[in-house]
């Protein structure tokens, strides 16, 4: 089925790609991994001591997708914060916070759109044209996390905040620029919805 | 416990409060990991991260991830500020939108 992942037996999952579609997933975890970053110590990588000790930022990240991708520990949408000394603690324990974690996180996030490059690859490189990709268990989890990031970060681009932002972007009319990013958004959705539920325990 | 006389070992237990007081205002507090709600993620999705991650039975983890989407939020694990942390770096490795503080109820 196109745009759909179906359990295979035995564990794993399976999804028939064309290749406008492998090419638009891959795209778009490069442009995630950029997004990311290559971490600490990407430049000096003499000292494999220095990375493993390296802190992380601890201020956030001004683009908005990497803020969404690594928000504040300690202070929520809702603002709540009774004083002003309240905020400059919340402050100040989400980036104590985020120097302990965020280098970890960013390195997993990596770690899962790589995955998906590494299989779109390997599935490009078997045949011309399009192909079925198969997914062990394993795989797929790393999938299911790559395809929420993605879907996060193109929402974040498309200000999606609120459920009312969803409702009319589907129905943008098609001369829309941002039309075709919302075609690849909600396509991402129906494959991460059949993904999971293969996942289901 | 009782009131139990013990004076040797009492005043060495008082010079460290005395310390404690002014470190630890909160002792008794325990902290929470708060999940807010985000259009972007599939209800299914949060579903399955409350079930894998915590190892929440599916009927906890659908009427904790409807609290979140209803409610805009949930309290999903309670603690220790270390546990918590380890709770909330983890939704965010998932992509949640996860938070925590004292709990304050």
């Amino acid at each position: 089925m196109p745009g759909h992942f179906e359990p295979l037996p035995g564990g794993g999952a399976a999804v028939a790609l064309d290749e406008v579609e492998i090419s638009i997933i891959r795209s778009l975890a490069v442009q995630l991994l950029e997004l990311i970053g290559p971490g600490p110590g990407g430049d000096v990588s003499d000292d494999p001591l220095a990375e493993l000790f390296a802190e992380g930022p601890s201020e956030p990240p001004s683009d908005p997708v990497l803020k969404r991708l690594f928000p504040d520990a300690y202070s929520g949408p809702d603002g709540e914060a009774g004083s002003p000394e309240q905020a400059e603690e919340q402050r100040a324990y989400s980036s104590e916070f985020r120097r302990f974690t965020e280098n970890d996180l960013r390195a997993g996030k990596r770690e899962t759109a790589l995955a998906v490059i590494h299989s779109l690859d390997a599935l490009a490189a078997a045949g011309k044209g399009g192909a079925v990709l198969k997914l062990t268990p394993g795989e797929s989890k790393q999938w299911l996390t790559a395809l929420n990031d993605l879907r996060l970060a193109i929402g974040s681009r498309l200000d999606v905040v609120d459920e009312e932002d969803t409702d009319i972007l589907y129905r943008l009319p098609d001369e829309d620029p941002r039309k075709p990013m919302v075609m690849a958004y909600l396509w991402l959705g129906g494959l991460q919805e059949t993904l999971v539920e293969t996942l289901m325990p | 416990m009782g009131r139990v006389t013990a004076p040797a070992p009492l005043e060495t237990e008082k010079t460290e409060s005395a310390e404690e007081v002014f470190a630890v205002p909160e002792p008794d507090v325990p902290w929470v990991t708060i999940v807010h709600n985000d259009p972007v993620n599939l209800m299914s999705y949060v579903t399955y991260v409350f079930q894998s991650y915590f190892g929440y039975s599916k009927d906890k983890a659908t009427k904790l991830m409807m609290d979140v989407h209803h409610k805009g939020r949930a309290v999903v694990s309670s603690g220790t500020r270390e546990e918590m942390e380890r709770d909330v770096q983890a939704m965010h490795g998932y992509g949640l939108w996860a938070t925590l503080q004292h709990d304050r109820n």
